[in-house]
């Protein structure tokens, strides 16, 4: 029996391939199989010798079996190892290609803007870009005449030959959408009014079109002091700083009494805009409290009502945030620079995830 | 605005410095835009005593002087020819840089002899034209700074200049004395009184004046006095030196008197020659026509309605703006006629900007100046005048009355704390207005006749906020306006805006924003173009019409990159597009553009031209992004500026277009100069049904395990069947059971014949109720032929 067993798993062991272990297993295990046949032998035996031989026969077919099995696992490795030896590609390859997309930082900014006026309870308010005068000037305090008018450089529509009416305007900052909004809404109110706005004047610091956001929020005892409070904490999330400086200083806007120019503590060192930090103070924005007049011409009662407004650029703050140079390229669609100041689709900014990354 | 220091010390008793009195004015309102403080430039000048002078031995005109500085003895060559011992000089000793000359001074041999320094010129510190010798000092110590020197012998030379911004509100800011009345309520010194003495009239002038009964509405006074016998010249040097300092050139004294006030007091004034005068003034309108030539030398014709002042001869002055050459005062003059008038600012705007004239005199009159101070300010001119140039005046001529501004508003102290949020005491509220000139009557303010802006109680707040300063308010939190997590604040349409914008960025494109306006050829080619959406005042020809849609902006902007080298692009936009010229008649849009190649060539070989399959893919992807439903209808005939065979309309309903997408018409490309194909879509994301149900749940999940079986299925149809149709009747042999069907070949012409064609699809039927069994997919195969033949007369491909 031992050399029966010796026999075989040397045979497996020498084995080549597939087939020789095939051709082992009929010859030991088979039918007519050496093992079999001994198998089929048991039964002549004494039933003292085949309590002896019977155990062994079984454990020597298992045995058989295992060694099979594992010598045919080992040789369908090694083919598989051969294979994959001849299987090379070379890696440094580049991957397929694939677009990659962006956001305009516009767009981006504009998000970020509103992630933060949104959890300050400010909705998004829009209106048409293409104004009468009343509700680009008239409904703001500024009657025909005013000089700010003329100071605004506005885009003038034309006027058929026989249509008496004053032309329509490319409204000139988004105050006309306070007004609309309004009218429609009443008070107690807070939005912001993002959007394109036009005047006709074109260098390297100011485009026909640009883009501000202003905001508005109109309760019964809503004070210039909170104003502050609101710009400080949106100045804070937008810059994503934890303290800055802001300074009010008197101006005048006709649909604002008081009006303040809002500057922020900066530093310039180096270039770069740092805020909350150094000796220069930066303009941002223009705000105040809503005048009496405009609330009237929005149909609101100025005597329950009060409350204020603001409003910046947002391609300004877009560029001072992200350090981007020269306003007009935003508009150009120059390849290189979409790709470099412009944002992935999921960046989504967010106040839990962070505005920027 | 400008002026000096001390011209505003003529105003403003004040110890404070240029830094606070700067400080304060910008948080005042009056924001300060620049100093120009020429001691700076002049700090390190110092006084030196000149012991000796010995002719230099190699050159006649240079002397050795020994002089004593700061620094001791000190050896300086000089060739001014006053250099002489026992002067009291100013040094520039090595180092210091002397402006005059722009050099820094050095240690230097001249002509062979050592010099440690310069005794310098008023012309080259820049302190006059001064150079006919060096500066000689009545006094001074040695080594004492010059300009502390100059600070108190001639503190006019060492004289700050302060300019400020003055916003359209403040018209009484445009005088220096404004400034001071500031400067004064906030508290940085006392106003000083201003007072007149006039000079009593000598004689009573033939001289009449009148004003037009129709030019009394905006001419509503005028006067004057005559003036004879004065002796005009060159202003006295401290006139000169204000005008100078102020960036205005000295005429003559009359003129410079004018110009003076015009500064100091916000009063504009306007001298005649009056033996230049015809006859006697008349204020009136124009008839229109008339010609001018103004003091800028220029001839004007005037409008109609426009306000002038003529003599017997015609018009001699355009009222408020600009006097004529004719009666302007010259050097040889020796009667003058004083003029002080009020005029309407809104006359005064709209004919300045009709003859596109800016004077001082208009800007300060269509602001608004104070018409009380009207014939105060001329008794001011006046007496300068007389007191100077001598000469006998009038008694007034007059015109007209000074018009009544009088009005008061309510001062309600507990408002203003709660619009300002600032805690300011009545008291102090009622403190500033009486120092800014209100009248205080128990509530009432009485507003001084030089606020013009002031016209309610919103200006009173305003006023009391700015002298409280706006700088010292602290922040006060804004409580949300209902506790709790905020609820989301987007519209769909935004929400929708945004989720375009990030699908078109993820599947590749880059996003633009171009201008709204774009050139009338642009426009035109895509529908728009028309007189209703074109600009009255087009910055350029480029931008002057309102674009129709995005495409004429994203095309134009594909065109410059690809000019710069970059032919493969894919650019998006979101944004309005214009149908009319009235408010509102805009739509939004989402448009992209694909051109050249999907990418780059490379080693997969997968980079392949665009078309416009890409194109309908994409517009697909944002269309389900922003909730489009996914069964739409594609229909054909969009507008002409897509390629008539190659583009499709995604569409619920023949009118009910949700976008397009296709090819562009090559010769609209070929206007637009895009180098080869480009395929584009637009999408009205507005016309896109919002969901009917506000449910956030789903409906379940319905997954059987039953085996789905595919079987697929050509059909030789006629080339202009499209597959849709034949997609759509395989699909509708058994809805229950078939859940795609997809189409996965199309072959065109060969064997097949001209005008036939192969599609071929693929059907997934998917049981619910028991595994398929031969006989049932047999039936079901023999249902699809059936529709499908029925449907487009194709037939089963053996």
């Amino acid at each position: 029996m031992d050399e029966l067993r010796s026999k075989y798993l040397n045979m497996i062991a020498d084995a080549a391939d597939e087939a020789s272990i095939e051709d082992l297993r009929v010859q030991s295990l088979g039918k007519k199989g050496e093992i079999s046949m001994k198998m089929r032998e048991l039964g002549k035996m004494s039933p003292e010798e085949r309590q002896v031989a019977g155990p062994a026969l079984n454990a020597l077919k298992d045995e058989i079996n295992s060694a099979l099995a594992a010598k045919k696992a080992a040789l369908a490795d090694a083919a598989l190892d051969a294979r994959l030896r001849t299987e090379w590609l070379d890696v440094s390859l580049p991957g397929r290609a694939r677009r990659r997309g962006t956001i305009h930082p516009i767009s981006q900014v504009t998000e970020e803007v509103t992630a933060i006026f949104a959890d300050m309870g400010f909705a998004v308010a829009e209106g048409p870009q293409i104004e009468s005068d009343w509700y680009n000037f008239d409904a703001l305090n500024i009657p025909g005449h005013h000089p700010a008018r003329a100071e605004m450089d506005t885009f003038y529509t034309h006027r058929a030959p026989g249509d008496d009416r004053p032309p329509h305007v490319l409204r000139t900052h988004t105050s006309p959408v306070q007004i609309r909004s309004m009218e429609t809404t009443g008070a107690p109110t807070r939005i912001i009014c993002p959007g394109r706005v036009y005047r006709a004047d074109y260098d390297q610091t100011h485009t026909p079109m640009f883009h501000q956001v202003e905001g508005l929020a109109i309760d019964k005892d809503i004070s210039m002091a909170n104003l502050k409070w609101v710009l400080e904490e949106f100045v804070k999330a937008y810059f994503e700083v934890d303290h800055v400086d802001i300074r009010f200083r008197a101006s005048h806007f006709p649909f604002t009494e008081p009006s303040a120019e809002v500057d922020i503590r900066c530093s310039w060192e180096g270039g770069t805009l740092k805020v909350g930090e150094g000796d220069d103070w930066l303009e941002i924005l223009g705000s105040g409290m809503v005048h009496p007049k405009v609330l009237q011409a929005a149909g609101v009662d100025p005597t329950q009502w009060q409350g204020f407004a603001f409003g910046m650029g947002i391609d300004r703050i877009a560029m001072l945030k992200y350090g981007i140079p020269d306003l007009r390229a935003f508009f150009d669609s120059d390849l290189r620079w979409l790709r470099h100041y412009g944002f992935a689709a999921l960046d989504v900014p967010t106040l839990h995830g962070g505005l920027s990354r | 605005m400008k002026f000096t220091l001390s011209w505003l010390k003529h105003h403003l008793d004040t110890d404070a410095s240029v830094t606070e009195i700067a400080d304060a004015l910008t948080d005042l309102g009056l924001e300060v835009e620049g100093i120009e403080n020429p001691a700076e430039r002049l700090a390190n000048f110092t006084i030196g005593y000149v012991q000796s002078a010995e002719k230099h031995p190699d050159a006649d005109k240079l002397r050795v002087c020994q002089v004593d500085t700061k620094d001791g003895p000190t050896q300086i060559i000089c060739g001014a020819p006053n250099a002489r011992a026992g002067i009291t000089v100013v040094i520039a000793a090595p180092g210091t840089y002397v402006p005059g000359i722009d050099t820094t001074i050095g240690v230097g041999k001249i002509r062979g002899i050592e010099s440690y320094g310069m005794m310098c010129s008023e012309r080259e510190m820049e302190l006059s034209d001064e150079h006919d010798g060096i500066i000689e000092l009545p006094s001074g110590e040695v080594g004492q700074s010059f300009t502390d020197w100059l600070a108190l012998h001639d503190p006019a030379k060492v004289d700050p200049v302060i300019e400020i911004a003055i916003t359209p509100n403040r018209p009484d800011a445009l005088g220096v004395r404004g400034v001071a009345r500031d400067l004064a309520a906030r508290g940085l010194g006392t106003l000083k009184p201003l007072t007149v003495d006039p000079v009593p009239a000598s004689f009573v002038a033939d001289l009449k004046v009148s004003i037009d009964d129709d030019t009394l509405d905006v001419a509503p006074f005028f006067c004057g006095r005559l003036i004879r016998g004065v002796k005009n010249g060159p202003s006295p040097a401290w006139l000169q030196q204000q005008l100078r300092a102020i960036g205005l050139r000295p005429i003559s004294f009359l003129v410079d008197v004018t110009n003076w006030f015009t500064y100091d007091l916000n009063r504009p004034l306007h001298v005649f020659d009056a033996d230049k005068v015809t006859g006697n003034i008349r204020v009136h309108r124009a008839k229109g026509g008339e010609t001018l030539t103004a003091l800028d030398d220029k001839t004007y014709t005037l409008q109609p309605g426009q306000m002038v002042i003529s003599d017997d001869n015609g018009p001699e002055s355009i009222a408020g703006i600009m006097g004529g050459l004719d009666t302007g005062c010259t050097m040889d003059t020796v009667n003058v006629f004083v003029e002080s008038a009020y005029w309407d600012p809104i006359q005064i705007a709209h004919t300045g900007r009709a003859l596109k004239i800016n004077s001082d005199a208009r800007y300060r009159f269509e602001r608004g100046v104070d018409p009380a101070f009207t014939p105060e300010g001329l008794e001011h001119a006046v007496r300068m005048i007389s007191d100077h140039a001598g000469g006998a005046v009038s008694e007034l001529i007059k015109a007209g009355q000074v018009p009544d501004t009088s009005r008061a508003y309510r001062l309600d102290a507990k408002r203003v704390i709660s619009l300002v949020g600032m805690d300011i005491p009545e008291a102090t509220q009622r403190q500033t207005l009486c120092a800014l000139g209100f009248r205080l009557d128990g509530n009432m303010a009485h507003v001084p006749s030089w606020r013009p802006d002031v016209q309610g109680e919103a200006d009173l707040v305003e006023e009391v906020a700015r002298i409280a300063s706006l700088t010292k308010l602290q922040g006060k939190p804004l409580p949300r306006s209902a506790p709790g997590v905020p609820k989301p604040i987007l519209t769909p349409g935004q929400v929708r805006q945004q989720v375009a914008k990030r699908t078109a960025a993820a599947l590749g494109y880059n996003e633009c924003v171009t201008y709204s306006f774009v050139d009338a050829q642009a426009a035109r080619l895509f529908g728009g173009g028309d007189d209703a959406t074109m600009l009255e005042n087009p910055i350029s020809s480029e931008m002057s019409h309102m674009r129709p849609n995005l495409l004429p902006g994203l095309l134009r902007a594909a065109a410059r990159n690809q000019a710069r080298g970059f032919m493969d692009m894919a650019l998006f936009e979101v944004g309005a597009g214009f149908h009319g010229g009235e408010p509102g008649e805009q739509h939004m849009l989402i448009s992209g553009v694909l051109i050249g190649r999907t990418g780059p060539k490379d080693v997969h070989g997968t980079s392949r031209p665009v078309d416009l399959y890409d194109a309908k893919a994409d517009a697909e992807a944002v269309l389900a992004a922003i909730g489009a439903p996914a069964k739409v209808q594609i229909l054909r005939g969009a507008e002409g500026w897509w390629h008539p065979g190659r583009h499709g309309k995604i569409c619920l309903g023949p009118k009910k277009v949700l976008a397009v997408f296709g090819e562009l018409h090559p010769k609209v490309l070929q206007e637009m100069d895009i180098k080869g194909a480009a395929v584009a879509f637009t999408i009205w994301p507005d016309e896109v049904p919002l969901p009917r149900s506000k449910t956030a749940t789903r409906p379940a999940l319905a997954a059987t395990d039953l085996q789905a079986v595919e079987r697929d299925f050509a059909f030789v149809v006629d080339a202009e069947v499209e597959a849709l149709t034949l997609v759509n009747a395989a699909a509708g042999a058994d809805k229950a059971l078939i859940a795609d069907v997809r189409v996965f070949d199309e072959f065109i012409g060969g064997s097949l014949g001209a005008g036939k064609k192969s599609l071929a699809v693929t059907v997934r039927l998917q049981p619910t109720e028991a595994t398929l069994k031969d006989t049932d997919i047999e039936a079901v195969s023999a249902k699809i032929v059936d529709k499908v033949t029925k449907a487009t007369g194709g037939v089963l491909r053996g």
